[in-house]
């Protein structure tokens, strides 16, 4: 039972609850006027720390797609954050107004904070380069729609995997299904951190591979999973600019890939994939961002404990 | 030389690293008892060259966990009618609170000041602890 459950960690969740959000994004996605009225008369606070369009957006549109109603901020300076309001007292003020709250905050383990005050589901939307269960959710339900399941699949994920908060979730929530296998791309001072293939691959026994030529692994994969080198992750601007054009997939790369491999992106993409990638019918980056608002929809829904017959 | 003289009743925190005693003294909140306390510090020690010694008359029931965090070769000697009865070494806690603090600069704990800092171990054997917020992992050797 999900509702009046928080989600902070993709791991709260287990396989079993997390297909029934999948389930639900599914029938959502094929379906999404059935739902529009699901959530009529509930009140969504958006609570962004720091400045995100696309996943503010998603849930926003994911919200008002359910015949819901959104309050909120984009902006801290304008509102009492600026006048240094703590995270605890404002989630305890939202928490009067509205009926489901989602968090966006540059400092990590900030909606563990807002959660351990709040007597309304707190929604994790991204704290630092910690973590993004619902990029995750967003990534599992593209790959299930797309792929047919969440197994026996050979994920290549490239780019910065050291600061990825994204690339994190999704070996661990990948990791939970079977057979799957990581081929893990990035420069050496990119690598995944340690205690991710220590506590995750290597205790559960999962195959993976550190390289750091995409051109040498790419045959190999059912799903490229590329990632932007984050300038904001960096407290060194020059080994930014050494790093940021590590990798870029064009149509030169893509030819030695399996026809129905798919590219993933979690979004915004600067240089990582060239344009010319996008008419590549293996290019979902698009509809992933899709299947995020379906899978967000879904979400909402569950945390508030709300069905549509 | 200055000699501090044996208690009848209470405990002995021995073995404490040169330096420590007084960060341990407040920690326990010695200050606030109403015993008998005494605090010495560069101790000559044959195992640590020098050391601290914390003694409190008549107490035995403080809650002395968290000290193995600072220093697991403290050892808490328990003495009754001048005989010691009971010798403790330390286990390290599933979980401290507001004893270590997380040292990431992208932790929340750096922001929001009325939250508790809290950890939870995760490796016994290299006394690692991570941070419930941000996942940071501490080795208690570093802290």
């Amino acid at each position: 039972m999900l509702k009046g459950r928080h989600l902070l960690d993709p791991m709260d969740f287990t396989t079993l609850e997390i297909d029934e959000v999948l389930e639900l994004g599914g029938q959502i996605s094929k379906n999404p006027e059935k739902f529009s009225n699901a959530c009529q008369g509930k009140i969504l606070a958006t609570l962004f720390y720091e400045p995100s369009t696309r996943t503010r957006f998603s849930f926003e549109a994911a919200m008002l797609r359910l015949g819901g109603q959104v309050i909120g901020f984009s902006e801290p300076n304008s509102s009492s954050v600026a006048k240094g309001e703590s995270i605890a007292d404002t989630i305890r003020t939202i928490a009067c107004y509205a009926d489901i709250a989602v968090m966006r905050h540059p400092k990590e383990g900030a909606p563990r904070v807002a959660a351990q005050y709040s007597t309304i589901p707190v929604i994790n939307a991204g704290d630092g380069g910690h973590q993004h269960p619902t990029q995750t959710l967003t990534d599992l339900l593209t790959i299930k729609s797309l792929k047919d399941n969440l197994s026996n699949l050979t994920i290549g994920l490239c780019g910065d995997l050291k600061f990825g908060r994204t690339v994190h979730s999704l070996i661990k929530a990948m990791s939970r299904y079977e057979n799957n296998k990581f081929v893990l791309i990035s420069p050496k001072e990119l690598k995944v951190p340690d205690y991710i293939k220590k506590e995750v691959l290597q205790k559960n026994n999962i195959e993976f591979i550190e390289v750091e030529r995409m051109e040498d692994v790419i045959e190999r994969l059912d799903i490229l999973y590329m990632t932007r080198v984050q300038r904001e992750r960096f407290f060194n601007e020059e080994e930014y600019l050494r790093l940021k054009d590590s990798y870029i997939l064009d149509k030169a790369k893509l030819k030695k890939a399996k026809e129905d491999m798919i590219v993933l992106h979690p979004l915004p993409r600067v240089n990582e994939i060239a344009v010319e990638v996008d008419e590549d019918k293996r290019a979902k980056y698009f509809e992933q961002a899709k299947y995020g608002m379906f899978v967000r929809m879904a979400l909402i829904m569950k945390l508030l404990g709300v069905e549509v017959c | 030389m200055l000699t501090v003289n044996s208690i009848k009743n209470g405990v002995v925190i021995d073995h404490i690293k040169a330096g420590l005693g007084i960060k341990i003294f407040k920690m326990l909140e010695l200050d606030k008892i109403e015993s008998a306390v005494c605090l010495l510090m560069n101790v000559s020690s044959e195992k640590l060259g020098k050391k601290d010694i914390i003694k409190i008359e008549n107490v035995v029931d403080l809650d002395f966990r968290i000290l193995g965090i600072l220093d697991p070769n403290i050892t808490i000697n328990v003495i009754k009618d001048e005989v010691l009865v009971e010798k403790k070494k330390f286990e390290l806690p599933e979980r401290v609170e507001n004893v270590l603090s997380c040292k990431n600069p992208r932790c929340v704990t750096s922001i929001e000041k009325y939250i508790d800092h809290v950890f939870y171990l995760v490796d016994k054997e290299k006394g690692e602890y991570r941070c419930m917020y941000c996942d940071e992992i501490y080795a208690l050797s570093e802290v």
